[in-house]
């Protein structure tokens, strides 16, 4: 009877936001929608708290369920079947669904659990369960009940005007939508951890711009290209994001011509750092965020963290902070940014390595260096240099 | 933008582009048809065959048309593999050859092959004596590169094919670099594979010279295009194009004879590097081919100077590529002896008919620019 695929998709912690829901939900439609507008026939709407996606019946399915997945702020989603708000109806129905998964999962049992969202409606919840329990048991002469442990549990959504009927909730990532939490400036090198913490913050609803430095030409342009793509993995979920550009070499040249060998990397570090900074100020981001992860390397130890931060007045966000690597891994498999990240093109952080990196600096020495660099300068000269590359959404 | 990355591929020829055009729009049947367009076709892709062949003094019955010259070098490999195996088990080539050879031979090797690996000395001079003593009646196949890629090296294939035969293996040598700066008239090769990409033709279309009567199967099989030995509806564009590239080869002979070859670009460009940059090491052989010169810049990264030459819109290549986490060193500077230190400062400046003198002063300013500034950080990495 219905020519419609049927999705439905459940707001997380959205519902929970008080004054905000609505405009909460309607950016999460906006995503939705963005996300979808490649496909054809696609009608999104909020209704009861809910979001209906209606697509045409020959629709990618799981594309579309991807697609949807991708947005933040998505709990979970359902492909569903509706059927008036009619016993009759619902239990054809849930029949004709039930036939579908035995035929296409081998089902042996099944449970029924219904929800009355309609109060006026005559029959209560756990009756309306039974009820069309018993008419699927009917038509599906193959199916038992098993209350505990069903290899399929029918969901009947039973609302004013329609019901609805599904079986699976395909999780979502969770998280906020994209825009209701400012805007950040993520410091990007093409490893494995800055791409996972640029996706951890979007997904709280953070919109984001990317720096990333290189030292052309000790690094290859092929890096560069590296970082783009990697962008262009977050920003499927993130949103169109901008990359600032910035050459580190003339700063990395001044540092390794006048400043101890051991200090190099916290020096460049806390170049970075004020860079961004500037970068940030300039393109209205509230916050830095890195993907700094404690003890992973000399740079990252709690003692050259302090010293990094020092440099700096604008909150630093380290989502990855006290997450294990194998973690972190596992993330960035699951975000898709994994295999691009193990690319071996030189990062411009191995660049200057020195033999035997400082683990527990000092501000007063590494501020003592610095008074040899004209720090302003270059930091000024860098910012100036910057190329900004766009990345779509 | 100077180009001098010629070993890698060229610049097609403006002649073989419109050639290719006009075949393109016009000429587009199949050579397989029976049909008038069919034929016309067919006369294309003969034409230049002849063209080809004229290189060699061959007869055009000896010449395939196929993908380049990695399908060549595999083709005779595997090829004489099969239909030598009862005779014998194994095989001599380089230990400086393109990996399209070295790779087959490690296939073959894992087949129970037994390869052999000729070594070079410093200046990549063939160690002969090395290849006497191992090629034996067990050998099959001896297989030896015309020119290097990396330094321009001009191997001795006419000896080396003298002593395959004395032992009644068939010589294969890969042209790639070697073809149209070599003469291979009367090499005494079996087997010549050529890639028109590296003379001003277009990528993706090569051929090969397979001498009469020696039985080479068939790599690729179906519709029986190129007598049986390389099926395939023909590349009619690319034979063409590989036919012009052909003739103009001439053009350089011209130029050699002049005054105004590749010759007089090198060693400009050699002296002016030896003048003006010190503690550098040319690694190329004083009697290599004139269209490469493989230099190493001490206590520099070549791909360093590489990326900061592109910047000014110079390209060369290096002789290791220096990822962090891939060192992927030049296996014939490591088979030369050179330290660690000598490839990994290697450039490799290859050239062509369409470079010129004035252009190399430009390249021996930015250079010498590149190789100071970078020489300051040279410690660090």
């Amino acid at each position: 009877m219905n020519e419609q695929n049927i999705f439905i998709v459940r707001c997380g912690e959205v519902a929970l936001k008080g004054m905000n829901k609505p405009y909460f939900e309607k950016t999460l439609v906006d995503r939705i929608r963005k996300n979808l507008r490649g496909m054809e026939g696609v009608d999104v709407r909020r209704h009861e708290g809910l979001i209906f996606v209606r697509a045409e019946k020959n629709v990618n399915a799981e594309e579309l369920i991807k697609q949807i997945s991708k947005v933040f702020g998505v709990a979970s989603i359902s492909p569903a079947v509706e059927a008036p708000s009619e016993l009759d109806a619902i239990g054809e129905e849930a029949v004709k669904f039930m036939l579908k998964q035995i035929e296409d999962r081998d089902i042996k049992t099944f449970k029924v659990e219904a929800k009355r969202a309609d109060k006026n409606f005559p029959v209560k919840s756990p009756d309306i369960a039974r009820i069309i329990g018993a008419k699927v048991l009917i038509g599906c002469k193959v199916l038992k009940v098993d209350v505990h442990e069903p290899d399929c549990r029918l969901f009947v959504d039973l609302r004013d005007d329609k019901t609805y009927i599904f079986d699976e909730k395909i999780q979502g990532f969770g998280g906020l939508p994209l825009g209701t939490n400012g805007k950040g400036l993520i410091l990007m090198s093409g490893g494995i951890d800055s791409p996972v913490a640029a996706w951890m913050m979007a997904k709280r609803g953070m919109l984001l711009e990317a720096v990333h430095f290189h030292s052309y030409p000790y690094t290859s342009p092929r890096a560069q290209q590296k970082v783009e793509e990697l962008a262009g993995i977050v920003a499927s979920y993130s949103g169109r994001m901008k990359i600032h550009v910035i050459n580190l070499l003339p700063i990395q040249e001044q540092i390794v011509q006048n400043c101890p060998e051991e200090e190099t990397t916290i020096l460049v570090r806390r170049f970075m750092m004020r860079i961004a900074e500037k970068v940030a100020e300039k393109s209205r981001c509230m916050m830095l965020i890195t993907g700094e992860n404690l003890g992973q390397v000399a740079s990252q130890t709690a003692e050259a963290l302090v010293v990094t931060d020092a440099c700096v007045k604008m909150p630093v966000m380290r989502p990855l902070i006290a997450m294990d690597k194998v973690d972190i891994m596992d993330k960035a498999r699951e975000i898709g940014t994994y295999e691009k990240s193990i690319e071996p093109y030189e990062d411009c952080c191995t660049v200057f390595l020195p033999k035997h990196p400082t683990t527990k600096p000092h501000l007063d020495r590494i501020e003592a260096s610095e008074s040899r660099l004209d720090v302003e300068g270059l930091v000024e000269a860098a910012v100036k240099s910057e190329e900004i590359v766009d990345i779509k959404g | 933008m100077i180009y001098l990355d010629n070993s890698a591929t060229t610049r097609q020829a403006d002649e073989v582009t419109e050639a290719m055009m006009k075949v393109m729009k016009e000429t587009y049947g199949n050579p397989s048809s029976l049909h008038d367009m069919g034929l016309a076709a067919e006369k294309k892709v003969n034409w230049a065959r002849g063209e080809f062949a004229s290189m060699f003094g061959a007869h055009p019955d000896e010449i395939i048309f196929n993908s380049g010259g990695t399908e060549g070098d595999n083709s005779v490999f595997y090829g004489i593999a099969n239909s030598m195996k009862h005779r014998g088990k194994k095989i001599v080539t380089s230990c400086v050859e393109h990996p399209a050879v070295l790779e087959a031979c490690k296939r073959l090797e894992k087949r129970g092959f037994e390869i052999s690996y000729i070594g070079v000395d410093k200046d990549c001079r063939l160690n002969m004596d090395q290849l006497e003593e191992e090629v034996d009646g067990d050998t099959i196949l001896v297989s030896v590169m015309t020119v290097n890629n990396e330094t321009g090296a001009v191997m001795p294939i006419r000896a080396a094919a003298e002593i395959a035969h004395d032992h009644g293996a068939a010589f294969h040598t890969d042209a790639v670099q070697g073809f149209g700066k070599v003469n291979l008239k009367n090499s005494g090769a079996d087997f010549v594979t050529v890639s028109a990409h590296k003379f001003h033709g277009p990528k993706g279309v090569g051929a090969m010279y397979a001498r009469k009567n020696v039985n080479l199967p068939a790599f690729i099989v179906g519709g029986g295009q190129e007598r049986g030995q390389r099926s395939g509806t023909e590349n009619v564009p690319g034979i063409v194009g590989l036919g012009v590239a052909c003739q103009l080869l001439s053009g350089d002979e011209e130029a050699v004879r002049s005054g105004v070859g590749l010759d007089k670009i090198r060693e400009y460009l050699k002296v002016g590097i030896l003048d003006r940059i010190s503690d550098v090491k040319i690694n190329s052989p004083e009697d290599g081919a004139s269209s490469v010169l493989n230099v190493s810049f001490l206590g520099t990264r070549g791909e360093v100077i590489l990326h900061s030459l592109e910047s000014e819109g110079i390209y060369v290549s290096t002789g290791s590529a220096c990822s962090s986490h891939k060192k992927g060193q030049s296996h014939v500077l490591s088979a030369m002896g050179l330290s660690h230190k000598e490839i990994e400062g290697a450039i490799r400046f290859s050239f062509c008919r369409y470079n010129t003198i004035d252009e190399m002063d430009i390249v021996l300013d930015s250079l010498e620019k590149a190789v100071r500034r970078f020489r300051k950080l040279g410690s660090f990495r």
